[in-house]
This record gives C-alpha cells, sequence and structure tokens, in this order.
C-alpha cells in the first residue's frame, strides 16, 4: 500500500465555529494506482489533497492518520513533513501558471529549488524529462512569462515528478485548460506512472468524465466524508450509492439532447459543514432516504475493492 | 432573423505603442432568431466571447454588421432602449453582487433604472413571477447575502433580473462552467424553457457536450473565424471539418474512453470537395441541407488564393 488514510479529520477554524471539511475518511491508494478523486465543491476532495502536503494556518489536525508506505506522516508538524515534501509526496498546483517565479530563468529556479531541499541538479535527467513531456532544454534558459499556459504547465508537472515521489496529487490541473489540452495533460500524467517516476497519483476533479479516462479508480466525496470508491469502469457504469447515481446520470454527453432526454440535477443543497447533522449526510436529498439512515453508514466493501457508504447498497 | 450578424471583425491593437494588430474575430456572420438556442463553441482565444461582448454593446465592431431586428445596433443611441431587449449573464456569479449588500438588490436596481413608475406591490409580483420562472423559491432566496447562496442559485438570479426586463435576446457566456454538476443540468434545463417561451440564446461555451445538449444551432470557432456551422444534430453527428473532429475527439466521455473513440483521420476538405455553387455563405460550403464548413486548410486553398492575385 502506498498510501493509507484512516479516520483522518481536518477542521477548518472559523470565527463561526469549525468547519468539519474532513470528517472521518478512510481509504487506501495501493502501489501504481491512479485515483481519480471526485466531488462537488465544498465535498472536502481539496482539503484532504491538501491536507496531505502541507496544513495551512486555518486547518486543524483533529484525528486520524495517514501513512505512506509504512511511516507515518505527521501532518500537524510542519517542519517534520519536509522530509515527505517534494520527495515522497509532491502535489500540482491548480494554477501552475502562477507557480513559478517570474523573475528567474526556469533552470536557475529548479537549480535552487533542489538545492534548497539538499538535492543536486542532474542536467541530463532534467533534459530528458523534459523531453518526456514535449518540451525542449531551451526552456531552461527562459522566463516563464516567455512560456504558453500549457509549456508552463508542463514544467511545472516536470520539477513536481523530479525526485520520483511515492504519491502525487494533481489538484484540478486540467480545470483551466481547452478540451484538446486537457487530453494531452491527461495523458501526460498516465505517462509519469507508466514510467515509473511517480508510484501512485492521486487526481483530483469535479470532472469525471476527464479522469475516467485515465483513472484506475474514482473516489467520490460528498459533505466532508466518503461516498463512494470503486474500479473506474464500475463506479462510472454501475455506481452503487445514490449520489453518484444522481450525480453521474445529470451529467450531459455529447449526443444526448435534452429534446430526447430531459437530464435532471439533484435537488437540494449539500448541509452546512459547521453543524453538519448527524446520520448520513446526503440524507436530505436522498430518494432512498429511510429512518436507519439517522445513523451514519460504513464505507462497506460490497465487492472486491467496491467501497460504498450506504445502507441501501448491496 | 432577430439578430444578425454580418462580416464582423474585431482588431485589437498590441504590443508596444499598439504596433501590431491581433484580429480576434474575422469576417464572422450567423443569426440567432427567436426561441432559438445558437451555441457559439470554440476554445480559448477563438474569440467567441469577444463575439458576445459585441452583441453587447461592450466592445466596439472593427468591420462589419450587427443588427438587431434590422436596425444596426450601434444606431441604437439610447442604449437603455437596446438593454431592455439584450442582457447577458456571464460565468463567474459570485463576482456580479456586492458582497455588502443583500443578493435581490440586483432586483431593485433595474427597477430604479426601468420601471421607477410601478408600484411596490406589483414590482413584488413581478420579482417573485421572475424566480420562479427560473424555479427559485422566493422566500428562500429573497433577502438573503450573496455568501448565504450557492452558484447556481445566484446565477439563476441574474436569469431572473434578465428575464425581469423581458428580454428578447440573452447572451450566456459560459454561464455554466463555474457550476458544480448537480446543478449545471438545472440552470441547462432553464435556458430550454426559457427558449420555449420565444426567448432567443445565444450560449457561448467551450464545452461541447453542454452545447450539444441545449442548443438548436452551432457555430464552431477557431482563431476568431467559423470554421463549421448549421443544426446541431448535423454539426456534431457527421462533422466534416477536421478541427471540430478532432474537438470531438479529444471530449472526455462517460462509457467510452479516448481510446475507443476513432479520430478517421485524412478526410479530404470538404469544402473544396463540394461543388462550387455550394459556397452559399462567404467562405463556408454548405455541404448538406443547413451545414456550413470552411475550408479545412488545404493546398486548393493556396492555388485559390494565387489564381485570385494574378487575375488581379
Amino acid at each position: 500500500m502506498a498510501l493509507k488514510v484512516t479516520d483522518l479529520r481536518v477542521y477548518y477554524r472559523t470565527l463561526r465555529g469549525e468547519v468539519k471539511a474532513l470528517d472521518g475518511v478512510t481509504f487506501s491508494v495501493a502501489d501504481g494506482e491512479i485515483m481519480g478523486l471526485a466531488g462537488e465543491s465544498g465535498s472536502g476532495k481539496s482539503t484532504l489533497a491538501k491536507s496531505l502536503i502541507r496544513l495551512d494556518g486555518r486547518m486543524r489536525h483533529v484525528g486520524g492518520t495517514v501513512e505512506l508506505d509504512g511511516r507515518a506522516m505527521p501532518l500537524s508538524d510542519d517542519t517534520a513533513m519536509d522530509e515527505f515534501r517534494f520527495r515522497k509526496v509532491s502535489l500540482i498546483p491548480q494554477y501552475s501558471m502562477s507557480a513559478l517565479n517570474p523573475t528567474r530563468k526556469i533552470g536557475k529556479m529548479i537549480g535552487e529549488l533542489l538545492e534548497s531541499r539538499g538535492e543536486r541538479p542532474d542536467r541530463a535527467e532534467l533534459e530528458r524529462r523534459l523531453e518526456l513531456v514535449g518540451l525542449s532544454k531551451d526552456v531552461l534558459d527562459r522566463y516563464p512569462i516567455e512560456l504558453s499556459g500549457g509549456m508552463k504547465q508542463r514544467v511545472v508537472m516536470v520539477i513536481s515528478t523530479l525526485l520520483n515521489p511515492s504519491l502525487l496529487i494533481a489538484d484540478e490541473v486540467t480545470s483551466a485548460l481547452d478540451v484538446s489540452s486537457q487530453k494531452a495533460v491527461a495523458t501526460t500524467l498516465l505517462g509519469f506512472r507508466d514510467h515509473g517516476l511517480v508510484t501512485s497519483m492521486m487526481v483530483v476533479t469535479h470532472d469525471i468524465s476527464l479522469v475516467y479516462q485515465i483513472a484506475d479508480t474514482i473516489m467520490v466525496m460528498y459533505a466532508g466524508r466518503l461516498a463512494e470508491k470503486a474500479p473506474a469502469d464500475a463506479l462510472v457504469n454501475a455506481p452503487r450509492h445514490p449520489y453518484t447515481q444522481q450525480l453521474i446520470s445529470a451529467l450531459p454527453e455529447v449526443g444526448v439532447r435534452y429534446e430526447d432526454r430531459r437530464l435532471t440535477g439533484i435537488p437540494g443543497n449539500p448541509p452546512s459543514l459547521l453543524n453538519p447533522p448527524g446520520g448520513c449526510r446526503f440524507r436530505d436529498r436522498c430518494p432512498l432516504a429511510s429512518g436507519q439512515c439517522a445513523e451514519q453508514p460504513p464505507f462497506a466493501e460490497v465487492a472486491p475493492g467496491h467501497f460504498v457508504a450506504c445502507w441501501k447498497a448491496e | 432573423m432577430m439578430l444578425k450578424l454580418d462580416g464582423v471583425s474585431k482588431v485589437y491593437r498590441v504590443g508596444a505603442f499598439g504596433g501590431r494588430e491581433l484580429k480576434a474575430v474575422s469576417d464572422v456572420s450567423f443569426e440567432v432568431g427567436e426561441g432559438e438556442v445558437v451555441s457559439l463553441i470554440g476554445e480559448s482565444g477563438s474569440g467567441k466571447s469577444t463575439i458576445g461582448r459585441m452583441i453587447l454593446r461592450l466592445a466596439s465592431i472593427s468591420s462589419g454588421t450587427i443588427t438587431f431586428d434590422g436596425r444596426d445596433i450601434t444606431s441604437i443611441k439610447d442604449r437603455k432602449e437596446y438593454y431592455r431587449q439584450v442582457q447577458g449573464v456571464f460565468q463567474d456569479p459570485f463576482s456580479c453582487y456586492n458582497p455588502v449588500f443583500r443578493a435581490d438588490r440586483v432586483f431593485s436596481m433595474i427597477k430604479e433604472q426601468y420601471f421607477p413608475r410601478v408600484g411596490a406591490d406589483e414590482w413584488r409580483k413581478r420579482v417573485a413571477a421572475a424566480l420562479e420562472s427560473v424555479r427559485l423559491d422566493p422566500g428562500n432566496v429573497l433577502g438573503k447575502y450573496p455568501h448565504q447562496l450557492s452558484g447556481g442559485q445566484l446565477q439563476r438570479m441574474l436569469i431572473a433580473r434578465a428575464v425581469l426586463l423581458d428580454i428578447r435576446l440573452l447572451v450566456a457566456d459560459e454561464i455554466i462552467s463555474m457550476l458544480d454538476a448537480s446543478t449545471r443540468i438545472d440552470v441547462l434545463n432553464l435556458l430550454a424553457d426559457l427558449r420555449a417561451r420565444g426567448l432567443g440564446i445565444l450560449f457561448v461555451t467551450h464545452d461541447l457536450s453542454l452545447g450539444n445538449y441545449v442548443s438548436d444551432r452551432t457555430v464552431v470557432l477557431r482563431h476568431g473565424k467559423i470554421v463549421e456551422m448549421g443544426r446541431t444534430d448535423l454539426v456534431f453527428g457527421n462533422p466534416v471539418h477536421p478541427y471540430t473532429r478532432s474537438l470531438l475527439a479529444s471530449v472526455p466521455r462517460l462509457h467510452t474512453k479516448w481510446a475507443d473513440v476513432a479520430t478517421g483521420d485524412d478526410v479530404p476538405c470538404a469544402y473544396h470537395e463540394a461543388p462550387r455553387d455550394s459556397r452559399t455563405r462567404p467562405g463556408l460550403a454548405e455541404v448538406e441541407a443547413g451545414h456550413w464548413v470552411a475550408c479545412a486548410g488545404c493546398a486548393a486553398s493556396g492555388i485559390e488564393e494565387k489564381k485570385i492575385k494574378e487575375k488581379a
């Protein structure tokens, strides 16, 4: 198991109390697995991704453990986490375009970055990896302003994977891109895993149809908890959680027109995470809800590799 | 036709001292009729938003004309009169509200500007009716601050604001992109309902599946030029321009993986394959009734240009 997360809870401090953005999630990511992490805004997917890299000032690690390659990660100890960051866990940020230092040439910036981590830059390896994402070594002598958005994105992707991390977290990396660049970036991610540059990957996205293209498994979050995790094909073709089912049937696809088949959204809104109701958090919007749902359902394995948090899923 | 664009271009001056020109939109012609949804599809930099802004008179037109009910929109001196009929809704609903004020202030601002003589009771009724038409519960959203409402609710309130004016054309520029998947479809269905009431809608988007779901006709733009346009079922069902084909092939789909989508390369240029008399629009050939395509950038276009130059 590359990554093992057990009952992780991370809350945000606000003036009105604590927002329970991540409230007891338990899952694991196997070696070589690309896991898509899908959810709507406020589902906790970004909080989960951030927690594995760095808790910011408002975030508090309330409970639960995270193990990476058998070693416990000290989430709340900012300095101790330095040992993991970049080497073991690495992140491709959402806005790569603004992640580069505008006053340094790309090559120099990478050099300084490695130096700050006590690593020696290997120029030949760096050039090989740039080539892998379709960039020439000339970019090392350019300033970020001289590169296009897509090129900057690829530079950041190369930097993030330079030290062959065990876990790569890609946070909404395709959201700001055009469809054709989306495909290029997604296939590059796949290439990183296939070339063995990263062991496992967590691809955070709100776009299930995109992540379905490259992921081995997809995990869906709802209101700070896990709803379902399954092999990508099973999740898309035979989802078992009522939320996943409704979410997938609400996605318009090329070929579907409202005149032929009118799709419906999910009525209602997710609950506030300041004081979330007990039991299943989807129950107010769920067509199958019953009295039993007042008790929180376990995230149970209903088929090999298929986990669902719902009393009604058989 | 209600709205008609005829050979519309937009040139931006770029570079130091505006020395260079950037043609963001070149020679675009299409129409939007009453009760019709036309989607304008393109990637970033295709000029789709610029076209929307020109229609809304937020950007000047460099050449060509845009007419609304046969009148050149630049000749309409009273902008208020124009905006009573044509309104826009944009991508980010959160930035359209002032967080200091309650969200329903967008309605009272409309009243002050456009309906100062309507009585308070009558106005309340109209606001309630407009909210119901976008399927919002007035009691749920009125009196709330923007942060208390979801993106989908805020976006629907902006559409309700446009509906209050009893407009005839709505320019919807990427209005779905910032919404969550579970509420997206509600806003899309809402556009379809408004269309049934006779509203013309220009739906600007980069997302092919959204455009395909809701629109009657589709215009595909690339680098400011129309590459393919026509009835949505024809453009998506039988795309003939290589660019449209490659766009469709890169769209991530559920149930089908990229590897399984055949791209079908090496198709001949449909524009030059079609007979000459099918070139019924400038630069576009009508390959089947209601379906136009531009040259795929094949060798034949260079030869033709050369001939024209030689003649000159």
